[in-house]
């Protein structure tokens, strides 16, 4: 059976808040699936819909090809770290993980590797109240891997960890999508997505804006623009034109040339005898990719919510 | 943590676990007794429950010889006996509440409930194991408030009831088995309200406030509603008499029974529609 997440159409409204717009989705195991949006766009609502911790307005989520709840050992199924701290803040990190353990009958010697493998040996006894926010996502990543599930979901992961902890959960991400498990991670830091997604789900306000590699990602937002430097840039400009392409040119002997391909470029520069001091297939970072993608989004956002302030200080 | 290594290496579980009614009523046994607040709230319970009794049966042997013949005529044995019950239930039905909204203000619950999806397990593994947990503390509490407050009364050889007098047994007993179903019905409270403050004023509003304030009603009125209040109903499971404002103890313990499973009822339901 293949160790999916499947997202049909799925909405949910809070009151009159539209959290999440018909989303449809599929998270394939084997990779690092990022869940990409700002903050507000839905990310965590989509994580506690998957979890059935809220019931959808509209559409279906299945995991695994069944609803979450269906599962006779769900733990097995999903390992899920939320973005919301999870833990009662009078008990211990030991049992609490032991008290999770036990609902599938799983012992306290699963608890003790688990809690070796985070790195909380030392404050296991400590409760989980007094832990800073760094300890509380390992004890969270502990609580997620207990049931040694074939499908993790981590909202937000890298919060509140130190450089150390960030790296070792990349490759803690890397290394359970590489043993062929479903990994869905959210975060609304493209940088950290790039580092460890292999694809990435876009949202913003709810609504599914992109489905696709990382690297599709980039060349969408890039437009596959190419900049040209060359002393007869005019020249070649009114060549480039010729050819349908849309040229830009923000300053003299260089070229944003979008609608061709580099190799077309050189070639036409070639037969014309042009010659080139710079032919470069533009890449936007991840993070512009990302931005671009979002921006309708956040301009709408921003514009809505000058209002709401006023109101609040009135 | 190794940051050396590019490999993290998750241990695999060596026993695929499942998920049943039983692994979630251990849990739930983890769950209570791990929290400082239950051990101390248990432990008062029992104080109270023997501690009061042990009070009033030794101011009352002292003052006896200043006391008139009709104020010793209104002094009953297993008043003095289950006396702390009254003051005990406060304590089991705030612990019963917050083994409910405790999960609810931390966000435990959304750990719970990841873990159960199905949520309902969870309710009947709450109130299962915090009802066996009182009753088995309570049982042993009550015996000993009557033992030892008829110890202390002999001295004086005054008020001196035989534990198998009949009804004596029953009253005894019957203070354990309301402080349990007390512990079942706030639990249900705090699962229904699912907020801790909220939840101990529901409670307290029911069984401390609002029977007094029946008394403000035409006593025709109050005769016939109070002894169906939750609080009265209950109180009738451990009385040893039974005057007319009040039920036998079979009916008030069907009565009070009958809160309490309504209430979880409620609670059920309400559970698994709710978002969390």
């Amino acid at each position: 059976m293949p160790w999916v997440i499947e997202a049909i159409g799925l909405a949910k409204t809070y009151g009159d808040k539209l959290a999440v717009d018909g989303l449809t989705f599929t998270v394939r195991p084997g990779v690092v699936t990022g869940f990409l949006g700002p903050n507000g766009s839905g990310k965590s609502t989509t994580m506690r819909l998957i979890l059935g911790l809220d019931a959808p307005s509209a559409g279906d989520v299945k995991v695994n090809g069944k609803h979450y709840r269906e599962h006779t050992a769900p733990l097995h199924e999903v390992g899920a770290l939320l973005e919301a701290r999870s833990v009662h803040t009078g008990r211990s990190a030991a049992a609490h993980l032991l008290a999770l353990a036990q609902t599938h009958g799983i012992g306290k010697r699963r608890v003790d590797d688990l809690i070796d493998l985070v790195g909380l040996h030392e404050v296991a006894r400590k409760r989980a109240g007094q832990f800073s926010l760094g300890m509380g996502q390992r004890l969270g990543i502990a609580t997620a891997l207990l049931g040694d599930p074939s499908t993790l979901l981590l909202d937000e992961p890298v919060n509140g960890l130190d450089p150390e902890g960030i790296h070792w959960i990349r490759n803690l991400l890397k290394s359970l999508a590489a043993e062929g498990r479903t990994v869905f991670v959210s975060s609304h830091l493209m940088s950290e997505m790039a580092l460890t997604a292999d694809h990435l789900i876009v949202i913003g306000r709810g609504r599914l804006i992109a489905d696709e590699s990382v690297d599709e990602v980039v060349r969408r937002a890039s437009g596959g623009a190419v900049r040209v430097r060359s002393p007869e840039a005019a020249l070649l400009r009114n060549l480039l034109i010729e050819q349908h392409a849309t040229v830009v040119s923000s300053e003299p002997g260089l070229l944003e040339v979008r609608g061709v391909t580099a190799e077309q470029i050189g070639k036409a520069a070639f037969a014309h005898g042009i010659p080139l001091y710079e032919l470069t297939a533009q890449q936007a970072s991840l993070e512009e990719a990302f931005m671009e993608l979002t921006q309708e989004d956040v301009e709408f956002r921003t514009a809505e919510a000058a209002p709401v302030e006023e109101g609040a200080a009135a | 943590m190794s940051t050396l290594t590019s490999k993290v290496a998750v241990p695999r579980l060596e026993q695929q676990g499942h998920l049943t009614q039983l692994h979630v009523a251990r849990s739930e046994w983890t769950k209570l007794y791990s929290l400082r607040s239950s051990r101390w709230s248990l432990f008062t319970a029992v104080v109270l429950t023997i501690g009061l009794p042990l009070l009033f049966a030794a101011v009352t042997s002292s003052r006896w010889g200043t006391m008139s013949p009709g104020e010793r005529a209104r002094r009953d044995p297993l008043e003095i006996a289950l006396a702390g019950v009254n003051l005990s239930q406060l304590a089991i039905a705030v612990l019963g509440v917050l083994v409910v909204t405790g999960e609810y203000s931390t966000g435990m619950i959304r750990a719970s409930f990841t873990a159960v999806p199905r949520r309902l397990p969870v309710l009947w593994a709450k109130a299962g194991v915090f009802a066996l947990v009182t009753f088995v503390l309570a049982v042993p509490s009550v015996v000993i408030a009557f033992f030892a407050s008829q110890a202390i009364l002999a001295r004086h050889d005054i008020l001196q009831v035989s534990f198998s007098s009949p009804g004596v047994a029953r009253s005894v007993l019957g203070g354990a088995v309301y402080l349990t179903l007390v512990g079942v019905f706030a639990l249900a409270v705090g699962a229904i309200i699912r907020n801790t403050a909220g939840g101990i004023s529901a409670f307290a509003a029911l069984f401390f406030v609002i029977p007094p304030l029946l008394l403000l009603l035409p006593s025709s009125w109050h005769d016939a509603i109070s002894p169906y209040l939750p609080s009265e109903a209950g109180r009738a499971v451990f009385s040893l008499t039974h005057g007319a404002g009040t039920l036998a103890p079979g009916p008030g313990l069907a009565v009070f029974v009958a809160y309490t499973v309504l209430a979880t009822a409620v609670a059920a339901v309400l559970l698994v529609r709710r978002d969390t």
